[in-house]
């Protein structure tokens, strides 16, 4: 609502629930909507239509909703509309359960719907981070004019943590009017589509996507060095909630005079490839460890950035669980 | 400095809440504060803990599986997470309802009945808040004065609950002094 986004469309699902509690109530009060859909499927559509009218607008789901959401997502993404999707992932795959997980990294970086797109993926690690995030999601999403999804966790979901809105900044939603279907009186029709049945138009269609995700990557990678610094053994690579765990372990690693550093990715689309790749070169690094609370997938991209100069090692927890700090120091003593 | 804190019981004895008023005091006094429930698939009277994290610096895993304090408010809690706690940790136990103790000799063990007090105070729903005071009383992690501004700020639509609530608080204080006293 600080971000102007007062449309907001969705259907519960643990561990996020909460949210549209809150919304339910809150909406009305600023004269905005909140519609619980029948389905995950209607409200990424409803969310589809509202970009389509140029206003800010957005949803929250978990694992199994944003897998009904993703056609709309691809149908969002081929129609160059901004929108915000919030996934709070819980254990999969299929129904799984409800706790803590990472298990839609591929999905959330690979698409998820079908065609040759991307979402602007932001993994924050805090309460105050995700604040942060939102609120940046919906300035990307209509710089863009791309699906920006906001990829957290059941314990980012479920925590509380003290947040401080002063130092987010307010985004201010541009105008919108030389492309939002507002009704056309007076002047002449615009028209949103994501048929082009020409293959010469849809190959152009492509490519300007891909050039709009080339500017992505040149423009919004973000991540987060911790503990780094020129005589690093070994760096952990891991995002969200497994990285702040990893960050227990590097400040216990750090009182004993281990030298291991954090390279969080922020940004998971566009991944910090050349940021990593850097960090890896330097002399002193043997290996590198990535944690994540799934059996490994961000694990290819550290292997994309890396390829095949220094050892990867993986260390993960599923179903549910989240790695302690004890276990990640665990995998680094075999490593150091 | 860093402490982490398990509250641990059922369903329905304000598990949560407790935790949350601590976790604000903390916020209060300018420390920072972090408040994990347990969610998953439970049913009512079912198992309820939450953790809550106060600390001086940043705080980075909030998965905590030892915690510095432990407070029972059931059985089933003190047999499950009295294993957990740190070496020269606190543990308040329910005596009320906990006719056991943890057998750590490592800790300071106190024992309070919660809901025998409560009951006592005419607000059998505040056991939480007995326990809540005599854990502020043992491990000083924050200020009995601040919680009182907490229930009081909490409770501001409904000032019925303020005074009761206050006077179970204290209530569990002071038993708590008297205990830790007779330990020494």
């Amino acid at each position: 609502m600080r971000a102007g986004a007062i449309h907001y469309f969705a259907y519960p699902i643990t561990p996020q629930t909460e949210v549209a509690e809150y919304l339910a109530r809150r909406m009305p009060e600023v004269g905005g909507v909140f519609l619980q859909a029948e389905s995950e499927v209607a409200a990424s559509n409803m969310i589809f239509g509202a970009a389509s009218a140029g206003v800010r607008v957005f949803t929250t789901s978990s694992s199994p909703g944003i897998s009904l959401m993703s056609e709309a997502m691809s149908y969002i993404a081929a129609a160059e509309l901004p929108a915000v999707f919030v996934n709070i992932v819980r254990n999969g795959p299929g129904l799984g359960g409800i706790l803590p997980s990472q298990g839609d990294y591929f999905q959330a970086t690979r698409g998820g719907g079908h065609g040759d797109y991307r979402l602007l993926v932001l993994a924050p690690s805090s309460v105050q981070e995700t604040v942060e995030h939102v609120m940046l999601a919906f300035d990307l999403a209509d710089k863009y004019r791309n699906p920006v999804m906001v990829l957290g966790d059941g314990l980012i979901g479920q925590m509380m943590e003290p947040v401080d809105f002063s130092s987010v900044p307010t985004p201010h939603p541009p105008d919108k009017s030389s492309w939002a279907t507002t009704g056309c009186k007076s002047r002449k029709p615009y028209l949103i589509k994501t048929l082009f049945l020409d293959p010469q138009q849809s190959e152009e269609h492509n490519r300007k996507l891909a050039a709009k995700y080339d500017e992505m990557r040149k423009h919004e990678v973000r991540f987060e060095k911790y503990n780094i610094d020129n005589d690093c053994k070994v760096v952990i690579v891991a995002f969200g909630t497994a990285a702040r765990v990893c960050k227990t372990a590097v400040d216990e690693l750090k009182r004993n005079g281990l030298r291991v550093g954090l390279f969080r990715p922020i940004s998971l689309f566009p991944f910090p490839y050349e940021p990593l790749h850097e960090i890896s070169e330097t002399g002193t690094v043997h290996a590198l460890l990535v944690v994540e609370m799934n059996t490994g997938q961000m694990i290819d991209d550290v292997r994309l950035a890396v390829a095949d100069r220094k050892p990867i090692a993986f260390y993960g927890r599923q179903g549910g669980m989240v790695p302690s700090p004890e276990e990640v120091l665990g995998e680094i003593h075999q490593l150091i | 400095m860093q402490i982490e804190v398990k509250f641990a019981g059922f369903g329905g004895q304000g598990i949560l809440s407790a935790g949350k008023f601590l976790a604000e005091a903390g916020l209060h006094e300018g420390k920072e504060v972090v408040w994990i429930p347990s969610y998953g698939p439970e049913m009512r009277g079912g198992t309820a803990y939450c953790t809550v994290v106060v600390s001086d610096h940043a705080i980075g895993s909030p998965v905590i599986n030892n915690p510095a304090h432990l407070i029972a408010m059931n059985r089933p809690s003190l047999e499950k997470f009295a294993p957990t706690v740190k070496p020269k940790g606190i543990i308040i136990v329910n005596c009320s309802l906990i006719p056991i103790t943890s057998n750590r000799t490592d800790v300071t063990e106190v024992l309070v009945p919660c809901n025998q007090v409560a009951i006592e105070l005419g607000n059998p729903k505040g056991a939480n808040m007995v326990a809540l005071g005599a854990y502020a009383a043992c491990s000083k992690v924050v200020a009995l004065d601040v919680l009182e501004a907490i229930v009081r700020h909490e409770f501001e639509k409904k000032p019925a609950f303020i005074d009761e609530n206050i006077a179970a608080l204290r209530r569990g204080a002071e038993i708590a002094v008297e205990k830790v006293e007779s330990l020494r």
